[in-house]
């Protein structure tokens, strides 16, 4: 192994199934499920279909400072959170790492629209002296990775992937490259979303992509299942600590696995579905492999995007078959955590992380009858005991943006 | 109208409510961004929510001259009616 390799030194999350990694890895290895109703006002005024969400297990404001809380949007809390979870994880002592040879690549969807909204409301309804001063920094899609710049003073480049639900995945694939290319020792990378709000739960149920499973919550995102029925909306943030390999070794650091290789690119097809031949899906995870030196042979598991849809979740299998061939494994994440947008590559990165470093991939829920166009094989019930080397995971987005992450182990 | 020490106690409640100050910190000799570190985007919400608390207005201008907790108390004592 070249001395650019990169590794993963440290994890941070704060997800539907726990505000920690661990409490989340024991909800992925339990088949425990984040999706509940939505107890609020707006599903009722505005007769919304879709009545269920993912919503975070432990309120940003339990964690946070309450002057934090109140600067931050929901978006850049939960970035703040798993980052200070992961540099924590990572143990770099009271020296820290050289601001210029530190970096941080957090990705989201669409940031802190949700303040957008807020702040909008007060200038219309109590006009300018109403509106916050904070209202740019907080609505900003760059603003989680810029608040974890600041609190860990990273200097070596501060960036936001902005690709829908490949975001946060983007956000390591950036890392990854910005590592190789030798412009940090260190890399603070994932993604943020925190969302659920009347107008997205609204526009996402127009698109006619979310389950409406509303009387059976957590039974909705069921990937792969034949009654499937779309996509169940989440929030969170997934943070890890990538190293060159000889920065970490040099320090003594635990590694959790390395991240060989990355590979990103875009169907140019559709503004929302996928590519149905899947053949930029596959082209994103043979560049991966490629990239990481990985024979596609080599793969033993898949941590799909599968995040409910009818098309999407064949299509994905269909990109695996191509690109790895039949023998990988299984499991999609979502069926617990439902969809975390720009976290969701982040937070399902970890789970790989952890499949490898653990040697155990978690099921997958709500899997009662396997969509006849699936002929690959998917964990379900216990989680299954591997010993891991290899393993991709995989994030698309709206956009046609498709990013696959080859993970090997320490 | 309110004497010094009522506008310092108000104000102090401002500023931990939008700052996290320790009340007991804000004290008449006190720079906002010095000592206090209040950034600029703060002192434009404590200016509003004084405005609001002490019926008074704060132009842009004025927020700039007012440097310590004593130049705030002093500009409210002078311009609330």
């Amino acid at each position: 192994m070249s001395s650019s390799d990169v590794v993963v030194t440290g994890l941070g999350a704060t997800t539907p199934l726990g505000g920690d990694v661990e409490s989340t890895w024991e909800g992925l290895l339990s088949g425990r499920s984040g999706v509940s109703a939505l107890e609020t006002d707006w599903v009722e005024r505005f007769d919304l279909p879709v009545k269920i969400a993912s919503q975070l297990a432990v309120d940003p404001a339990e964690v946070l400072s309450r002057v934090e809380a109140r600067r931050l949007d929901r978006s850049e809390q939960v970035a703040l959170i798993a980052a200070r979870q992961a540099w924590q994880d990572a143990s770099f002592g009271d020296d820290g790492v050289e601001p210029e040879r530190l970096g941080v690549v957090i990705g989201t969807g669409i940031g802190g629209a949700t303040t957008l909204l807020h702040q909008d409301d007060l200038l219309e309804n109590h006009g300018l002296r109403k509106v916050s001063p904070l209202t740019v920094p907080m609505l900003m899609p760059n603003g989680p990775a810029a608040h974890v710049g600041l609190e860990f003073t990273a200097r070596a480049g501060v960036h936001a992937p902005v690709s829908a639900c490949a975001s946060g995945a983007e956000g390591l694939a950036w890392a990854w490259r910005m590592l190789r290319a030798g412009e940090a020792d260190v890399v603070l990378a994932g993604g943020a979303e925190a969302c659920i709000a009347a107008i997205t739960m609204a526009g996402f149920a127009q698109s006619r992509t979310m389950s409406t499973r509303n009387d059976d919550p957590e039974h909705a995102s069921r990937p792969w299942d034949i009654e499937r029925d779309g996509f169940v909306l989440g929030e969170g943030a997934g943070v890890v600590v990538l190293e060159r390999e000889e920065y970490a070794k040099a320090r003594g650091a635990r590694v959790y696995a390395r991240l060989a290789g990355a590979g990103t690119n875009a169907d140019a097809h559709h503004i929302t579905a996928p590519d149905p031949e899947g053949t930029w899906q596959a082209k994103a995870m043979e560049a991966a492999l490629r990239n990481g030196g990985i024979a596609a042979s080599d793969v033993q598991h898949v941590n799909a995007h599968a995040t409910s849809t009818q098309v999407g979740d064949v299509t994905e299998t269909v990109a695996v078959r191509k690109a790895v061939g039949d023998q990988p494994v299984l499991t999609a994440p979502k069926s617990m955590l439902g969809h975390l947008l720009g976290a969701a590559g982040a937070v399902e990165s970890i789970a790989t992380i952890l499949s490898i470093h653990h040697g155990l991939v978690p099921p997958t829920t709500n899997l009662k009858e396997l969509d006849p166009g699936v002929s690959l094989d998917v964990v379900t019930g216990e989680p299954r005991k591997m010993d891991l080397d290899v393993a991709i995971n995989d994030s698309f987005g709206f956009g046609g943006h498709n990013v696959a992450l080859a993970f090997t182990s320490a | 109208m309110a004497d010094n020490q009522e506008i310092t106690a108000g104000l102090a409640e401002i500023i931990e409510e939008v700052a996290g100050v320790a009340k007991d910190e804000v004290t008449s000799d006190k720079s906002f961004v010095d000592d206090l570190d209040i950034d600029s985007l703060s002192m434009v919400e404590i200016a509003v929510q004084a405005e609001d608390k002490f019926g008074v207005k704060i132009p842009d201008d004025e927020l700039a001259n007012l440097k310590t907790v004593s130049d705030a108390v002093n500009y409210v004592q002078a311009n609330s009616k």
